[in-house]
């Protein structure tokens, strides 16, 4: 008979981490599965300055590696492996995984989290990675003394922009509204930086080039005017940020889980409407995405797996 | 897997002849560390058939853009110099990198 596990947790972003630390310290058998690398979305960003303990000098990868170290100190197995299917319908938990192999666990801990929603624009596609990016820390450095378009106006947005001044010669920000939705301490700092500009009212209409990012054509949204924005002659090229939201990952549950707008709603203790299923994390419908939420939704839902185990089991 | 700088990569990649795939990665690129390890383990599998080689952009960025990467992970693949196919960022997962390779051979 094949191995069953206590715990699976899918995604090994900082909820699926604090869920297997919690997991795996009262002794349950643990394993969390990850598609790609460690530590979601935190893992490429640079600062993290509100995480409370975390200093200064703290960054994304840097606490990711922390979690994951203490994860597996306390016996938490971390398989790089791709969930490609759930069935959440018997009260043993199967998770098809893409080796083909089947896993199977007594409950199972959602924390896939969410990913960068992209502008669905012509051009978009074909020049991602040619000049448009959804990654700063991956591509701050190839814009060195070139300038940069920021699209968006949430913390995100702006705390790129304002660690893409490090690198670019000048950052505008492109907002669709005229005033930004990220946090006052974080829009005052924008402000006050001289590589900092802004256009607001605008959306992206097209990005064009041949090969490489050339051009970016923008929209005001209140007069429908176009503003083209062409590559300086110098380089020939300039980078385009996009930092307009997320979208969850949670295209493994349609039809297995009830969802709302794509996100999972929870009660209080992450439980899903299927029992034995929890959620953590940014994939949750919540008011709040921090790395501090998330690792606390990651302990609730590993403590009420425990509970849910020993009555049920 | 060959370790390329600025000045080898000419000699390398664009004079090679046959198949060579170049991994473009950088220092500060999470998503490259956590894909290095099944690039090497293609490149293993494909050994004599295609030259695996890695690219630290930080240090070669002029480089990189020459050979229009701006966005990191960027796998191309290369044939007697001319690239013929890549995968990047999202696209750039070891299922997607294989069959790029399956697809030439």
């Amino acid at each position: 008979m094949s191995k069953v596990y206590d715990v699976a947790i899918i995604g090994a972003g900082p909820a699926g981490l604090s869920s297997g630390l919690y997991a795996a310290r009262s002794k349950m058998d643990v394993i969390i599965l990850e598609k790609a690398g460690t530590g979601g979305q935190i893992a490429t960003t640079d600062e993290v300055a509100n995480y409370p303990g975390a200093q200064a000098e703290a960054t994304g990868p840097s606490l990711v590696a922390r979690m994951v170290e203490q994860c597996k100190e306390f016996g938490a197995e971390i398989a790089q492996k791709e969930v490609q299917s759930v069935n959440f319908e018997n009260e043993m938990k199967e998770l098809s995984l893409a080796d083909g192999t089947v896993l199977k666990a007594k409950t199972v801990i959602i924390a896939t989290g969410a990913h960068p929603r992209k502008l669905g624009v012509p051009g978009e596609e074909k020049l991602t990675g040619k000049g448009i990016s959804y990654c700063a820390t991956c591509d701050a450095d190839f814009f060195t003394d070139m300038e940069v378009y920021c699209i968006g106006g949430g913390d995100t947005a702006v705390e790129e922009a304002i660690y893409l001044t490090k690198f670019a010669s000048k950052v505008t920000v492109v907002h669709r509204r005229d005033e930004l939705r990220a946090a006052k301490s974080i829009q005052d700092k924008a402000f006050a930086n001289d590589k900092i500009d802004f256009i607001w009212n605008a959306v992206v209409k097209e990005v064009n080039g041949d090969g490489i990012v050339e051009q970016l054509v923008l929209e005001n949204k209140n007069t429908g005017e176009e503003q083209v924005i062409d590559a300086p002659e110098d380089f020939g090229t300039f980078g385009i940020f996009v930092f307009i939201g997320y979208i969850p990952n949670t295209e493994l549950f349609t039809d297995k889980l009830v969802l709302e707008n794509g996100y999972i709603p929870t009660d209080a203790d992450m439980k899903t409407n299927i029992p034995g299923v929890f959620a953590a994390g940014d994939v949750r419908v919540k008011s709040l995405r921090q790395v501090v939420t998330a690792t606390a939704d990651g302990a609730i839902a590993a403590v009420q797996a425990e509970h849910y185990i020993s009555n049920k089991f | 897997m060959l370790l390329l700088d600025k000045n080898t990569f000419e000699e390398e990649v664009l004079n090679a002849e046959g198949y060579v795939l170049v991994d473009y990665y950088s220092d500060s690129c999470e998503p490259c560390k956590a894909l290095m390890p099944d690039v090497e383990a293609l490149a293993e599998k494909y050994e004599g058939q295609v030259k695996f080689c890695k690219l630290n952009t930080t240090k070669a960025r002029r480089l990189a853009i020459s050979q229009r990467v701006m966005g990191l992970p960027a796998i191309l693949l290369y044939k007697d110099g001319e690239k013929v196919d890549e995968c990047t960022k999202d696209d750039a997962t070891k299922e997607n990198i294989q069959s790029m390779v399956e697809k030439v051979l």
